[in-house]
């Protein structure tokens, strides 16, 4: 891809959001630039969610500003964001990827070949003719991502991807972020398990209480934590 | 006892008399229940999708709405077309097509109402989702009908049942015309008075088959869409 049409990196520059008039994020500057997936962490409602829908443009900043690629304002076409909850439209699980691949503009010839290696690609051509919304929770979040890849997107927001997952539906969606991330889509995504942004982040971010207070290599920073905050998240003494 | 046998005799023997008359039924209520759904779901999903003021007062209209009565509404289009009326040079007074005109009005706030309700519940769901899969406008409406699909044929049974039902408006505008606008409803409110009660009774049988057809249809409709409910 021709460096001038990128959407990386993208760059929050002192984004602040209220929601409701309560401050959600405060201030946040942060660089997302290609390569390894960047794991947002921190206590529930540190603004791990609002940050990823700010930064999709889902919400809009009460200040400051979201930045994509050179001079762009918005993700447009290739950017894609997986919901903690994702919602699946009322139709068979190979036509919801169908769909996702019609608004991309995708050529109708090309659709169903495409459509069906998404779900080889998520662990779910068998239960292609099933309606998506019989499925579990583990499975909707394939499809979802599915439905994500279909955009063909260089940016991949991950919202708790694996949450209130079992073990086994965990470790598959864990393979695949790290597939789409070696196929180089830049993955952006929130848990709050540590163990899951060790094993998949290559830049972790936490946030507490609308902030960022501290970024760097994920190594680096579980391991050795210099903020007191950030000790005590990792230790878990932080809960709030 | 011989009133009966006839009743069922003329339904099960074909009596063209009888079939004709219910011929006619059925393509005045289908057509006003097509029509009510043409107009219907798009103004349902316009008014969920929508944001303006007064928008509430417009909802709450439309609900009341569906319990408009037939007879006022037959008596207004009646005014409206009758010769001396603003579109009494149509000369539709007394023809199947203004009975088709006042079931689609009763029939419309039905399909609206329920449509309204049904896409405002699914676009409050999908309403990121469609967004993060940068969906635009039209393409939202056309989504959102496709996947109410399931609730808004319930929708059109349960407007198609209330105009096959319907006498009040239509034997105003229809005139109740032997051969003519001479529909199931209208003919054994008439047959009932003259006393030619097998003819009555044998429609009052089809009006009911057709009755019970539509809810087992809508009953089946429902299991279906369950399977795609969240």
């Amino acid at each position: 891809m021709n460096m001038k049409d990128s959407h990386l990196p993208i760059v929050l520059d002192r984004v602040s959001v209220n929601l409701g008039g309560t401050p959600i994020l405060r201030d946040i500057s942060l660089r997302l630039g290609a390569g390894a997936p960047t794991v947002l962490i921190g206590p529930n409602g540190s603004g791990k969610t609002t940050l990823l829908r700010a930064a999709m443009g889902l919400v809009r900043p009460s200040s400051g500003a979201v930045r994509w690629g050179a001079d762009g304002d918005s993700p447009a076409g290739r950017a894609a964001l997986v919901f903690q909850r994702p919602v699946m439209l009322r139709r068979s699980v190979i036509d919801n990827v169908r769909y996702a691949l019609e608004t991309t503009g995708i050529a109708r010839a090309s659709r169903d070949a495409r459509a069906e290696e998404l779900l080889c690609l998520v662990g779910l051509s068998l239960l292609a003719g099933r309606p998506a919304p019989r499925l579990s929770g583990g499975e909707r979040q394939r499809l979802a991502l599915a439905r994500a890849l279909a955009r063909d997107p260089e940016v991949l927001l991950l919202d708790e991807p694996t949450a209130s997952l079992d073990p086994a539906a965990t470790l598959a969606i864990e393979e695949l972020v790290r597939t789409v991330s070696e196929r180089g889509v830049k993955v952006v995504m929130t848990t709050h398990d540590l163990g899951e942004a060790s094993r998949l982040a290559g830049e972790v971010v936490l946030l507490h209480r609308g902030q960022v207070v501290e970024a760097g290599p994920a190594s680096q920073l579980l391991a050795n934590p210099v903020t007191d905050v950030a000790r005590r998240f990792i230790s878990g003494q932080l809960v709030l | 006892m011989d009133e009966q046998m006839s009743a069922l005799s003329l339904v099960l023997d074909g009596d063209p008399a009888l079939y004709s008359i219910v011929g006619l039924s059925l393509a005045v209520s289908l057509g006003a229940t097509l029509l009510a759904a043409v107009a219907g779901a798009p103004l349902g999903a316009l008014i969920a999708l929508s944001r303006f003021p007064g928008r509430q007062a417009i909802v709450v209209l439309l609900n009341a709405m569906m319990g408009l009565p037939p007879v006022v509404v037959g008596l207004v289009i009646y005014l409206l077309l009758s010769r001396s009326g603003p579109l009494g040079e149509l000369g539709l007074l007394f023809t199947p097509s203004a009975m088709v005109v006042t079931q689609t009005l009763l029939v419309m706030p039905i399909i609206a109402a329920l449509a309204r309700q049904t896409i405002e519940d699914l676009w409050q769901e999908c309403r990121e989702e469609l967004a993060a899969l940068g969906v635009g406008p039209v393409r939202r409406v056309r989504t959102l009908l496709w996947d109410a699909r399931f609730s808004l044929i319930t929708a059109l049974l349960a407007g198609f049942g209330r105009a096959a039902a319907e006498v009040g408006s239509i034997i105003i505008v229809g005139g109740n015309i032997e051969g003519y606008t001479r529909t199931m409803t209208t003919t054994i409110a008439l047959e009932t008075s003259k006393g030619n009660l097998p003819m009555a009774m044998g429609l009052g049988i089809v009006l009911l088959c057709i009755v019970l057809a539509v809810n087992i249809g809508a009953w089946a409709v429902k299991q279906v869409g369950a399977r795609f409910e969240q």
